[in-house]
């Protein structure tokens, strides 16, 4: 002991073009920019580091091992832009060494929404996880890592996982390691893997941060750390996005030479392996529970839904999206259900992010609008246009009478 | 440390945001104890009773201190300028009728033109009243005891480097727009020439913006490093602090205001092609134009034109409580200007909480975020915009609450303090 767990989300959204009230389409996400951006990160992330991965899974036959989540939105974007991309994930599964975990297929805050519509969409992924990869996933983890104890109660009745991805949260842990399972309360089935953030971090955000004391980190370094839990802990998770490596980390900070040494760094100590979350879960018992009534995620300083429901905006599209539901789905229209479930993809909504001053520039780096209130207003024209049609395919259902005196926002006040 | 500081307009007899700078940076500097003699021209209208006393020294010296104003004294040289002209005067110079080049409608400016002493009062007769007000300077400065010398915009530059030539003392210009913005590629070759030779004879030039700086720096070949950006400030004691202080009204209808002079660098007829496309998309909103300007009637005509002159509001030119009043009503304030250096008008409306769409093109676009931007000229995203603004009341609230917290951070305090840093440094060599 102890064990490295090493889970990567992958994940692209479709972005939404710049669409106005003057025009009548239905034609709402940016094609050429989805394409640009997906293949751009396919030759800069995906690629190399899923030919790393195997490389490395085949060196060490079989002892390094690794998860991933890969978003329905992004399997669909590989499947028909990046398919080298789709074979070199299946070639992976296909080792034996890699987990595929399940999420919300669209990348959704669908659980604070609609709970029908979470469990559909956990369906549509596990589905699709086993028609690609053949796979039947046992672990969930939720968009951003969106995680408190109602969660844990939906996902154990939906009765297929054994343990839920999250992340470890200081002021739940409090003394408390990350480096141990956890269990929720009231739960007599699932486990919780809890993400070790400061390990994690320290290749996610800090790796190529000259002003870091610890800069420049080799793979050496990095499993003296890791070997420093020997003792105290059974597992360390060391969650992040996939990009990290090489879109970024750029290739030119050497991230991906770092993670080629990694492995033999950490299987130099005896006590040392990788496990991939299952794996985790058999060998390990959970040690005590991890009460979590409010809402936490892995997201900026805070670790909150405030980038994504901070402001008013934010709540506000939220809200009108998930209004729509009955109605999208009244119309029984395939093309109308899956414009409204790409409109649910979180990115939209962290777009629309006010908190401009302290996590800037995370925020901008991943944003193609110019301020927050292009995105919503953009969002929400394209919602409206999506509302007409629903109207259009139910007769019954009049769009109401337009009047721009009307107090039409139902949403709270800022949190 | 004692400042020379050259201005030309000064509340309330103002005609744009040079008046409203030049007071707010003057008290701050003020406040922190730089001594300044102020030089202006003497104003046409007398008897306002405002916070500033407007003081008369015809042909004489005459130094006072005035309420709310510390360490700054006043002096006034008799002259009736006015920098831009009214509907009126451009009404009555119509091309191929006087003096005016014809084809530029924009600004009637007729630099050495002979018949300059026929008609008073009029921007054709500037270049007199420039030169007068130079050589009165250099008079003031005889008497005075000062440091550094600070020239606000082409107008006194002739008078700073007059000034400066006399008392071998260093110049620094303020650069609170320029011949570019104004006039766009129509150029005023005498006032470009003013421009260019005071930026370059100053020590330092002080630019509004960094989209100011830039135009200084490509436009009239000024070294980078010479030109500092100092963002203006806003005034917290006058006007509205967002509650209302008048009674208005039951609105029935929205209202989308433009206000400021109704001028090509204002970009009034983008304001009122956006108008048309809104108007297809939702009716029960109207379009007030505040301010005056000489392209007004042209637009009158071109709201009519359009087919919207019922839903277009002229209100010709605003002072005091009637500016207030007008963003009060407003729902959104829209600066569609071409080329604008800073943009105060935009932190009023904050200031009244009115959330604000401004054009990419200007100062306050860099500096500012929670703002709408736009392109001038793209009408469509004008529209879509306004009609968000309009429709979805989450959004207006958003920008209303985040800007007006954010238009704090503009502080004439800061100003003042990196103008007079601008000083010391230019001081100590």
């Amino acid at each position: 002991m102890p064990s490295i767990c090493l889970y990567f989300q992958v994940h692209q959204p479709y972005r939404l073009r710049n669409y106005t009230i003057f025009e009548l389409g239905n034609d709402y996400f940016d094609e050429a920019r989805n394409i640009e951006i997906c293949q751009r990160v396919a030759r800069k992330c995906y690629l190399p580091s899923n030919l790393l991965m195997l490389k490395l899974i085949r060196k060490y036959g079989g002892k390094f091992r690794i998860a991933y989540s890969v978003t329905g939105t992004l399997l669909e974007q590989i499947e028909l832009y990046a398919p080298e991309v789709m074979a070199s994930f299946q070639k992976l599964a296909a080792t034996g060494c890699v987990e595929f975990l399940v999420e919300t297929y669209y990348h959704s805050l669908s659980f604070l929404h609609s709970r029908e519509e979470f469990v559909e969409q956990i369906r549509l992924h596990e589905e699709t996880i086993h028609r690609l990869f053949g796979q039947r996933p046992r672990i969930f983890r939720n968009t951003e890592l969106i995680y408190n104890n109602d969660l844990a109660t939906a996902v154990e009745q939906i009765g297929d996982f054994n343990a839920i991805l999250a992340e470890g949260a200081d002021h739940i842990l409090g003394y408390r390691s990350p480096n141990f399972l956890y269990r929720p309360p009231n739960s007599t089935k699932l486990k919780l893997l809890l993400k070790n953030y400061r390990l994690s971090d320290d290749i996610a955000f800090r790796f190529s941060n000259r002003d870091w004391s610890e800069w420049p980190v080799t793979a050496e370094r990095f499993a003296s750390w890791v070997n420093a839990v020997n003792g105290d802990g059974y597992v360390v998770n060391l969650f992040m996005d996939y990009e990290t490596l090489g879109e970024h980390q750029w290739e030119d900070t050497g991230i991906f030479g770092f993670m080629e040494q990694l492995p033999s760094e950490i299987l130099k100590h005896p006590d040392n392996d990788f496990k991939t979350p299952s794996e985790v879960v058999a060998a390990y018992d959970a040690v005590g529970e991890f009460d979590a009534p409010y809402t936490i995620s892995w997201a900026d300083i805070e670790r909150d839904l405030s980038a994504w429901r901070g402001n008013p905006m934010q709540e506000n599209a939220l809200h009108r999206l998930y209004a729509l539901e009955q109605k999208v789905k009244a119309t029984n229209d395939p093309d109308i259900l899956t414009d409204w479930r790409r409109l649910q993809t979180s990115d939209h909504f962290y777009y629309m992010c006010t908190k401009y001053f302290a996590d800037g520039d995370v925020h901008k780096y991943f944003n193609h609008y110019d301020s927050p209130y292009e995105a919503y207003i953009n969002f929400v024209t394209v919602l409206d246009n999506l509302n007409s049609r629903c109207c259009k395919a139910l007769p019954q259902e009049q769009p109401a009478s337009f009047s721009v005196i009307s107090r039409d926002d139902a949403s709270p006040s800022p949190v | 440390m004692k400042a020379f500081m050259l201005g030309w307009e000064f509340p309330p007899l103002i005609s744009g945001g040079l008046g409203t700078a030049c007071h707010g940076l003057t008290k701050a500097m003020g406040g922190l104890g730089v001594q300044i003699a102020f030089v202006l021209p003497k104003a046409q209208v007398s008897g306002y009773t405002g916070p500033v006393r407007v003081l008369s020294a015809e042909g004489s010296v005459k130094t006072e201190q005035v309420g709310g104003f510390e360490h700054v004294s006043f002096h006034e040289i008799p002259s009736s300028l006015r920098p831009y002209v009214s509907s009126a005067a451009q009404e009555a110079y119509a091309p191929g009728r006087g003096p005016f080049r014809p084809g530029n409608r924009r600004y009637v400016r007729s630099w050495h033109s002979e018949d300059s002493e026929q008609v008073e009062n009029y921007p054709h007769d500037m270049a007199q009243q420039v030169r007068r007000y130079a050589s009165k300077a250099v008079e003031i400065a005889t008497v005075e005891e000062f440091d550094i010398i600070h020239a606000h915009d082409w107008m006194t530059y002739p008078a700073g480097i007059a000034v400066a030539e006399s008392t071998g003392k260093p110049l620094i210009v303020h650069v609170h727009s320029t011949e570019c913005d104004r006039s766009g590629d129509n150029l005023n070759q005498n006032i470009y020439d003013i421009e260019r030779h005071g930026m370059h004879f100053a020590s330092r030039v002080v630019a509004v913006s960094n989209y100011t700086k830039n135009i200084i720096v490509n436009r009239y070949g000024v070294a980078p490093e010479k030109v500092t950006v100092v963002y203006n400030g806003v005034e917290r004691d006058s006007g509205g602090d967002g509650s209302s202080a008048y009674a208005l009204p039951d609105k029935m209808e929205k209202i989308v205001l433009f206000l400021g002079r109704i001028t090509m660098q204002k970009g009034p007829e983008y304001f009122l092609m956006a108008a048309k496309k809104v108007l297809e998309k939702v009716d029960n909103v109207k379009f007030v134009m505040a301010g005056d300007g000489d392209m007004t009637n042209r637009m009158v005509e071109f709201a009519a034109y359009l087919g919207i002159g019922h839903k277009v509001l002229f209100t010709r030119f605003l002072q005091g409580v009637d500016v207030d009043k007008a963003y009060q009503m407003a729902d959104l304030y829209v600066m569609p200007s071409v080329s604008e250096p800073f943009g105060i008008a935009p932190l009023e409306a904050l200031k009244h909480k009115v959330p604000v769409l401004v054009s990419k093109t200007s100062g306050i676009a860099e500096v500012l975020s929670h703002a709408l931007k736009v392109d001038f000229w793209d009408i469509d995203q004008m529209a879509n915009k306004i009609v968000a603004v309009l429709k979805y009341p989450v959004l207006s609230r958003t920008l209303r609450e985040y800007g007006h917290i954010e238009m704090h951070k503009f502080r004439w305090e800061d100003a003042a303090a990196e103008v007079k840093g601008i000083y010391e440094g230019v001081l100590t060599g």
